[in-house]
């Protein structure tokens, strides 16, 4: 249900007249509190069309679901989604861009009756720290590793990265990824199923209401495996960034499933409880 | 515990179980290689764990997520394999992560590394230098009561000669008093209280307490607690005859246990010869060397590599004293840090030289 008010807010911004959308417009009822309880503030400035915020949500509401809070901690790499590692209320424990899966493994090992995730980018995960994530996952690790994968570095404004898919135009390759130049997309969860420390592998998107259901069904299942003290599990969430990939906001569902899922396929790669 | 012989790396190893530690982790490298091996059978027995990292990265990374749980957590290498960690203890220090770092270097060469931090930004870490294995055991201890004390990494700058020399030690729990309660460390059990803990690099306060980060805010707050640690941290230095001294040699570590001998030696023939041994060689005991250097014409500093810890004896002296480098790097062919010069004839030699030079003059 959304309110309006015939009377918008008007602030003075660097000397301008600019419509304040911070927060409700004046007028507007509250109706009901959408923010989840484990967000300490709502309010928050990734860029409109993000999917970093739906995917911090699901694997939130999940932790609530599965009734693990309260031995919840979580290791945060470097990228947009870290405006979220000083907003939550859940232990977080900030790592150095690339180094969750060892922070996280230190707490684990220390502490093992802890329920320990860690929420990193494709440029944190697969660029920076690409070592750390398949060792954690060799060693079967009783971690949950979250990837927020929108092919590309959102955060610095749009470069390719390691997972960028081909054809994908960025500010450092101007006319698209081009395999022979610039080198092919690493699909990390196809790298990771192989591996026997592995317990759960899945692959899912926020881009619309069914795919945020499955992304919530996946990291249950994930969790529920660190819990049963299975091995290693991992999420990967294919997130919408319509700043990064240069196309409107709106159009930015439709383009994850045309182009960044078109190579990194949705599903469950791999759930060895299940059998 | 009785006195035992034991290997170096078995008396560190031990020394960190007394002190408490419960977690470590490291990449095999010598000479670090051995106190690896011995926690990796040792832990598991008291109850604590050892994980054989991948690679140094790792091992640092792994040590500090166990360290945010209030575990007591060391890791290590050489002065090479501590390259690449290096932008994890620059960070660590931000983040105020209490970490025991051994330094088992291979000679003298990593001194800059080990008290200018090699990593990024405006940080210090102390750095604890033992003469030998008997005060590596006390050392280790102090390290990680310094780190829990000030929340920060602390460097063991030890060597292959403290690694693999027996001696009979005491690796009993040392009383080092009180220190404040792990009130930030992470267990879980804050989480959805409307309280839940934050350890970051980026910053101490969340966005409930507005304004979340604030990297001029953080900083500056690092910055004088950095001061603070720099004030409040001990400087330690063994002093011996430099009341009526000419000469006052400064060696630290490994070397300073020959140099100490040389002096000695010089000592007997007459010599009027004294030592400054810097325990903590950051922060650097700048007031124990003035005061023992008061009287003397001038001082040498020893060490194994191309003068590093002379700058801080120049700085220490602010031109007070004539300051003289009389090291330089000494090697066999395995480059692990064995070091012929380390021979008290050797250095008995050079210092009397310096002294003959001095009183010709």
């Amino acid at each position: 249900m959304i309110h309006r008010s015939d009377e918008l807010r008007v602030v003075t911004v660097d000397g301008r007249a600019v419509l304040d959308t911070d927060g409700a417009p004046q007028g507007a009822r509250l109706v009901d509190d959408f923010t989840p309880t484990l967000v300490d503030e709502g309010h928050h400035h990734l860029c409109p069309g993000c999917g970093e915020p739906i995917a911090m949500r699901s694997v939130l509401e999940t932790l609530e679901e599965i009734d693990v809070v309260s031995r919840s901690i979580g290791v945060f790499g470097i990228g947009c989604y870290t405006a979220f590692s000083n907003n939550l209320d859940c232990e977080v424990a900030q790592a150095l861009h690339g180094r969750a899966p060892s922070v996280a493994t230190g707490i684990k090992r220390a502490k093992p009756d802890t329920v320990v995730f860690t929420i990193q980018g494709d440029g944190d995960m697969v660029n920076e720290g690409l070592q750390e994530v398949i060792h954690a996952a060799a060693r079967g690790e009783r971690i949950t590793c979250v990837m927020l994968n929108n092919g590309v570095f959102g955060e610095t404004g749009g470069h390719i990265t390691a997972t960028t898919v081909l054809g994908q135009r960025t500010k450092n390759t101007l006319d698209g990824r081009d395999g022979r130049e610039h080198g092919y997309p690493i699909r990390l969860s196809n790298l990771l199923v192989d591996l026997e420390g592995v317990a759960f592998v899945g692959r899912c998107a926020v881009n619309n209401a069914g795919n945020v259901a499955r992304t919530r069904k996946m990291l249950q299942r994930a969790f529920e495996v660190q819990v049963a003290d299975v091995g290693f599990s991992f999420v990967e969430i294919l997130t919408m960034c319509p700043t990064g990939w240069f196309i409107d906001t709106l159009e930015a569902p439709a383009y994850l499933d045309e182009r960044l899922a078109a190579t990194h396929t949705l599903g469950v790669l791999k759930d060895v409880a299940a059998g | 515990m009785t006195a035992t012989l034991m290997e170096g790396s078995e008396a560190i190893a031990e020394a960190m179980i007394a002190a408490g530690c419960r977690f470590f982790t490291g990449y095999p490298m010598t000479p670090f290689t051995e106190v690896l091996e011995h926690m990796a059978r040792r832990l598991p027995e008291v109850g604590g764990a050892c994980v054989n990292a991948e690679s140094e990265l790792e091992a640092v990374g792994m040590a500090w997520g166990a360290a945010v749980t209030g575990t007591r957590s060391a890791t290590g290498s050489t002065g090479q394999g501590l390259s690449l960690m290096q932008e994890s203890i620059a960070e660590a220090a931000l983040a105020q992560i209490p970490l025991v770092i051994l330094n088992m270097a291979r000679a003298q060469g990593d001194y800059f590394q080990a008290t200018r931090g090699g990593g990024h930004g405006d940080y210090r870490t102390p750095v604890l230098a033992p003469l030998d294995v008997a005060e590596a055991v006390t050392l280790v201890q102090q390290a990680f009561h310094l780190a829990d004390r000030w929340r920060t990494p602390v460097v063991l700058f030890a060597d292959y000669y403290t690694a693999h020399t027996y001696a009979s030690v005491d690796p009993t729990p040392l009383d080092l008093g009180p220190l404040p309660v792990k009130d930030w460390a992470l267990d879980g059990s804050t989480s959805g209280t409307g309280q839940a803990r934050l350890v970051s690099p980026l910053g101490d306060t969340k966005r409930r307490d507005r304004p979340g980060y604030d990297l001029n805010d953080f900083y500056t707050r690092m910055a004088a607690k950095t001061a603070a640690m720099v004030d409040g941290v001990e400087r330690m230095a063994e002093v011996v005859d430099c009341d009526d001294a000419d000469l006052v040699v400064v060696a630290f570590g490994t070397a300073a246990k020959y140099a100490r001998a040389a002096v000695a030696e010089l000592r007997a023939d007459g010599r009027r010869v004294g030592l400054v041994r810097p325990i903590t060689l950051f922060p650097f005991p700048d007031a124990a060397l003035r005061d023992a250097a008061a009287g003397a014409r001038l001082v040498a500093v020893y060490e194994n590599n191309q003068g590093q810890m002379v700058d801080d004896v120049r700085l220490a002296l602010d031109g007070a004293v004539p300051t003289r480098f009389v090291g330089g790097l000494s090697l066999d062919s395995s480059g692990f840090g064995i070091a012929p010069d380390y021979d008290v004839e050797v250095l008995r030699r050079r210092f009397a030289g310096v002294l003959d030079e001095m009183e010709g003059s």
